[in-house]
């Protein structure tokens, strides 16, 4: 039985019928990982003994006949910057590379009192300072649709898992785009939730103000279903918020939908633009209002994001110094400042001390007020454009990247890679919720999704559009 | 255009080893990089109140109580050091 092709809901209903036990789902995923993933590389570390572990528990849970949750005995692929206990955990960075998780991120506790099975630690640009999966220590991970070209990043695994059928589900971070732009690359969903909607207790901290966990899936129900298990206050991560999430059918002859002028003046290419008009013509046809808005700061969302995110890391990648764990150039050292050098310097990949370094100069003393703290008055200002715009509209749509899947080592100069976020970046800046949706291709038609954000915590909303789209694509 | 000089002396602050090769692909790059962030100096910024973070969420407090370690964990987090006796993280001498 082709397991890869079923939905999350699909599972849970053969378990319940008792057509399949949890051991056959994760024998079968961790089959396909084992013969196929050394030509996509998606996973870091499969962790099968947990998996096993895992299964026995959902298979003993489900024999007992009563209701089970519906992730129960469901595999999954978890993106090896958020921690899971006694598992290797990386960020995709040689200065981890033998580091263990001493304990479980929320997520991850919240996923396995539903009894989920966790198949292993996926792929990722090291320490999520990537857009294309390049920048992972371990080597890249290729698209399952064209494995000349990148999967995006830098959640780069576990969409590339969910997309080449060796998981269900998965779990990415985004920080700037590193769920929906792999998530458009690929043809798979992934949701980035509103800031603070999961909990980043135990996902390694990238850029503290902008990071957030969330679920890659072959459904925007998948998602939404992962999503409602994740998210939730945690008193163990003060920016998580207890939120009344906003329930509602979308009435598509209701639903107004905001396009912002500035997403469309160039900067994309031309597959991508005919196919996102094309998409947004589906729902006027279908009875959306379509109403042009502006997001006069848009511009500057590049520019903001490449200060404020480098200078947030500078700071949380400081505690990477060879003393309290990961990689140390010890034996060589001659004091303190040489441990520190020593083990940065060969713990850390180029565009890990790129960004570092980057972040130092824009906080150091005689650049703060240039650099930095203009960058977070300008976010305001970014922040409010939505706002504005929130008030005529319901739903925003723009595209996720401005190309399909690229080549490997097309994008090798730094500022041409961070340019792939033109789109994505102005959502973590205001802290918005936002999905990608894959459109409809033709034939070998490499994917392209469309992006649907939402109002702070109005995840119910964009998951109903994005069902939507789904059935009008 | 940011100097060697500079480079090097960032890379210093922020404790990070780069070889004279490294400080020279740094310079370009991040010149280049900042180049582009030289942008934002367009943008009228007065009287606009600076965003540190998305929500407005301020001071989120718990009591003041202790909780019990898990001695579990703390023997894991030890235990990842590369230099350790007993309990205690060896660190090269500060002073």
């Amino acid at each position: 039985m082709n397991f890869s092709e079923l939905t999350i809901n699909d599972l849970h209903g053969g378990l319940k019928r008792k057509e399949y036990s949890a051991r056959e789902l994760a024998e079968y995923f961790l089959e396909k990982i084992d013969k196929n993933d050394k030509d996509v590389l998606s996973f870091l570390t499969v962790s099968e003994e947990l998996a096993f572990n895992q299964a026995k528990e959902a298979d003993d849970l489900i024999k007992k006949g009563n209701d089970f949750p519906v992730l129960a005995g469901v595999p999954c692929a978890i993106k090896d910057s958020i921690l899971v206990k006694n598992i290797r955990c990386t960020a995709g960075s040689k200065i981890l590379e033998n580091y263990t998780a001493p304990y479980d991120a929320t997520c991850i506790k919240k996923l396995k009192s539903e009894y989920c099975v966790i198949l292993g630690k996926t792929n990722q640009d090291e320490f999520a300072m990537g857009s294309s999966g390049e920048n992972s220590a371990f080597g890249p991970t290729r698209n399952p649709r064209d494995k000349e070209r990148v999967s995006g990043g830098s959640s780069s695994g576990s969409i590339a898992a969910v997309a080449a059928g060796f998981a269900p589900y998965s779990l990415g971070s985004d920080t700037g785009g590193s769920i929906r732009f792999p998530a458009s690359l690929c043809g798979v969903v992934g949701l980035k939730p509103t800031y603070g909607a999961v909990s980043r207790y135990g996902l390694i901290a990238m850029a503290s103000s902008l990071d957030q966990i969330g679920p890659v899936a072959k459904t925007v129900e998948d998602a939404e279903t992962v999503f409602k298990v994740i998210s939730g206050r945690d008193p163990l991560d003060s920016t998580s918020s207890s939120c009344d999430f906003y329930e509602h059918k979308a009435n598509i002859s209701d639903l107004k939908i905001g396009i912002p002028r500035e997403y469309f003046t160039g900067g994309m290419d031309k597959k991508t633009e005919e196919t996102i008009k094309d998409a947004i013509k589906k729902f006027e046809k279908e009875g959306a209002k379509i109403e042009e808005i502006s997001l006069p700061y848009s511009p500057y969302a590049l520019a903001v994001y490449y200060i404020i995110m480098p200078a947030e890391a500078s700071a949380n990648l400081a505690r990477y110094d060879g003393i309290k764990y990961g990689y140390s150039e010890g034996g060589a050292a001659e004091d303190l400042l040489d441990v520190y050098l020593g083990s940065r310097e060969a713990g850390f990949g180029k565009e890990v001390r790129r960004r570092i370094m980057l972040g130092t100069y824009t906080l150091s003393a005689g650049y703060y007020d240039a650099y930095y703290l203009r960058a977070q008055k300008v976010r305001t200002l970014i922040k409010r454009d939505f706002e504005k715009a929130f008030k005529k509209v319901d739903v925003i749509m723009t595209p996720v990247s401005p190309t399909q899947a690229f080549k490997f080592g097309e994008k090798a100069d730094p500022l041409t890679m961070y340019l792939s976020d033109l789109f994505t970046v102005a959502v973590n800046l205001a802290g918005l919720p936002a999905i990608s949706v894959p459109c409809k291709m033709q034939g070998s038609e490499l994917p392209v999704g469309l992006q649907i954000i939402g109002k702070p915590f109005d995840e119910s909303l964009i998951f109903e559009t994005g069902k939507v789209f789904e059935k009008i694509r | 255009m940011i100097s060697k000089e500079e480079v090097r002396h960032i890379a210093k602050l922020a404790r990070l080893g780069i070889t004279e090769e490294e400080a020279e692909e740094f310079q370009g790059e991040l010149s280049s990089i900042l180049g582009y962030i030289e942008k934002l100096k367009e943008v009228n910024v007065e009287n606009v109140e600076p965003t540190s973070s998305a929500q407005e969420l301020a001071n989120v407090k718990r009591g003041d109580a202790a909780n019990a370690p898990d001695p579990d964990v703390s023997g894991k987090l030890v235990s990842e050091s590369p230099s350790k006796k007993d309990s205690y993280i060896k660190v090269r001498a500060v002073l």
